[in-house]
């Protein structure tokens, strides 16, 4: 029996993520004293795939297999399901990212298991198999237990810490076996937007409400943004006045972020606000409001004009 | 193309969340019920396509006990054509995919959230598309209907991507597959009671996980207020206390 990992790369290259889940995978193994086996699907370097190592997989299993790059949610569910077969894989942990939230129901599905989404802890017992994890957008926390012999997860991201190992890990070329004809998307577009900071990645975001009053204010926050390699973001109500894109927009319905550093300025904090970003380590607030809600969620706070206090930041972040 | 948009029904977003039962049970008095904020999305695309003139028939289905027509009424008011209510008490994504299996084989395009705002599991599409033998595409926020053929957008990381699929196909949607959802017009709202809504036993299905106790977050320390023209203290807060910069 082992663990079984799926290790997502952007590119060839590993991330925090996949690092984050093996060290969770690790964690739980060695109470089970089981392995830990990493998939990785896509092209990457042999150098790469034993990073995964340091975290604590004990194989590495290789598909270097390009017709994946489409994403094709079928093909990647039964190479999963074939790996987990193989590996006699008892737990399978993914992500809850786009690519796990998409993989991981199906391969339930294909394995008989039961999936519980969204977790943010290491089991709280393994007989019966209990975990944690987020409901009501962030409003609450849910003990779930999953009945099967196969337990899926798909774990919160920035919910565990990375924990460095000794390296041992072997890597092996694999052939899930999937057939040509099981892929049926094809991707005719790509654009990606170059120089940002991923929201989703980004260990500072740095956010701005309607208290900004127009889109020509935001330069500021650009700076600020730059100076700290911070992600940009905003409320709702600014990406529907059109001030700043859709692709900004946190909150319930928008993106749902946990960086260790949450900066807002001009966000008042209605409750859907707040469900996309009560996870964030600390929240700064800055609003003229003392009565804002975005007080109560927040750590640090300044009330006041932050067309004032946005210099100065600016001033003071400069010298560190 | 004939299109079944699944509808969630969930507490408003603002509801104040509590528990009963020894934090065995979600508290439901006084809760008001809406459609999933990204269902009604789903639907909002599925109405502007029809409008369009590349979709035959919207059908909306949930799995639910009759205290949930409320919501399917509301989905028929903004533009779906018919309602499929199965009978049944959802249980957990398994079961609830089970379920609407038995509806969803007859559709080109399946279309739902990307959660449900309540147990967030995000797993009732996918799930539903492999018990079908269907593809399924994620994080989609585009959908066109070009030639017959349909058109989707999908969000990777730090970026989109337009790609084809073939149909039958699950699409798990999120915002930007419409920006704002529609709101029922009374002309709409008075059609809507006349459309069909049918209600349809369950199957049986097995329940894989279940769900044990529930808990709310710690409260949380007061916030730490500095002055305005004190910025340099609350970088210094940041840096020294919360070690964050």
């Amino acid at each position: 029996m082992s663990l079984l990992v799926y290790t997502e790369n952007w590119d060839g290259k590993f991330k925090k993520l996949s690092f984050e889940l093996v060290s969770y995978a690790k964690a739980m193994a060695d109470k089970l004293n089981l392995p830990v086996t990493a998939l990785s699907i896509g092209n990457v370097a042999d150098d790469e795939l034993k990073q995964l190592g340091n975290y604590g997989a004990s194989k590495v299993l290789n598909v270097a297999d390009n017709r994946f790059d489409s994403l094709d949610n079928k093909a990647l569910a039964e190479a999963v399901a074939h790996a987990a077969k193989s590996e006699n894989a008892q737990i399978i942990i993914f992500s809850h990212n786009n690519v796990g939230k998409a993989i991981a129901p199906r391969v339930a599905v294909k394995l008989n298991g039961g999936l519980v989404s969204g977790v943010t802890a290491l089991p709280e017992s393994f007989d019966p198999f209990v975990v944690k994890k987020k409901v009501f957008t962030q409003k609450a926390f849910a003990h779930v237990q999953i009945d099967p012999d196969i337990k899926i997860l798909t774990l919160a991201q920035n919910s565990f810490e990375l924990i460095e190992t000794e390296n041992n890990a072997v890597t092996e070329t694999y052939d899930p076996q999937v057939a040509d004809d099981v892929f049926s998307t094809t991707v005719k577009e790509t654009n990606k937007v170059t120089g940002k900071v991923l929201l989703t990645d980004a260990e500072i975001v740095i956010s701005g409400g309607r208290g900004m009053k127009g889109p020509e204010n935001w330069g500021q926050l650009e700076e600020l943004a730059d100076i700290l390699g911070a992600g940009l973001s905003c409320s709702r109500p600014v990406s529907d006045e059109g001030w700043r894109g859709h692709e900004e927009h946190v909150g319930q319905t928008g993106k749902i972020i946990a960086p260790n550093l949450y900066f807002t300025f001009g966000i008042s904090g209605a409750i859907q606000h707040l469900g996309g970003v009560s996870s964030s380590k600390f929240i700064v607030a800055i609003n003229k409001d003392p009565e804002a809600p975005i007080f109560e969620a927040a750590d640090y706070g300044i009330v006041g004009d932050l067309f004032k206090v946005l210099p100065q930041l600016i001033e003071e972040v400069k010298k560190m | 193309m004939k299109f079944l948009v699944l509808i969630s029904n969930v507490p408003d977003t603002t509801t104040k969340i509590r528990f009963v039962d020894d934090n065995k049970a979600f508290d439901t008095t006084g809760v008001q019920w809406i459609i999933n904020p990204w269902d009604e999305l789903a639907l909002t695309r599925a109405v502007e396509l029809k409008e369009a003139g590349g979709i035959e028939k919207i059908t909306v289905a949930n799995v639910g006990e009759s205290i949930t027509e409320a919501t399917l009424r509301k989905a028929l008011a903004v533009g779906a054509d018919d309602a499929i209510r199965i009978e049944a008490k959802p249980k957990d994504a398994f079961y609830v995919a089970t379920q609407l299996a038995q509806v969803a084989k007859n559709y080109d395009v399946v279309m739902v959230g990307i959660e449900a705002s309540d147990y967030n599991g995000s797993a009732v599409g996918g799930m539903l598309a492999e018990i079908l033998g269907f593809n399924s595409v994620s994080a989609v926020s585009g959908m066109n209907i070009e030639n017959g053929q349909l058109s989707l957008t999908r969000e990777i990381d730090g970026g989109q991507q337009k790609i084809d699929v073939e149909t039958p196909v699950v699409t798990i949607v999120q915002k930007g597959i419409a920006i704002d959802p529609r709101i029922p017009a009374m002309r709409g709202i008075m059609m809507a009671r006349k459309k069909p809504l049918t209600v349809v036993p369950a199957v049986d299905a097995e329940e894989k996980t279940e769900y044990i106790s529930f808990e709310l977050p710690p409260p949380k320390a007061a916030c730490k207020l500095v002055d305005e023209d004190n910025v340099k203290e609350l970088v210094r807060l940041l840096q020294e206390e919360a070690k964050v910069l």
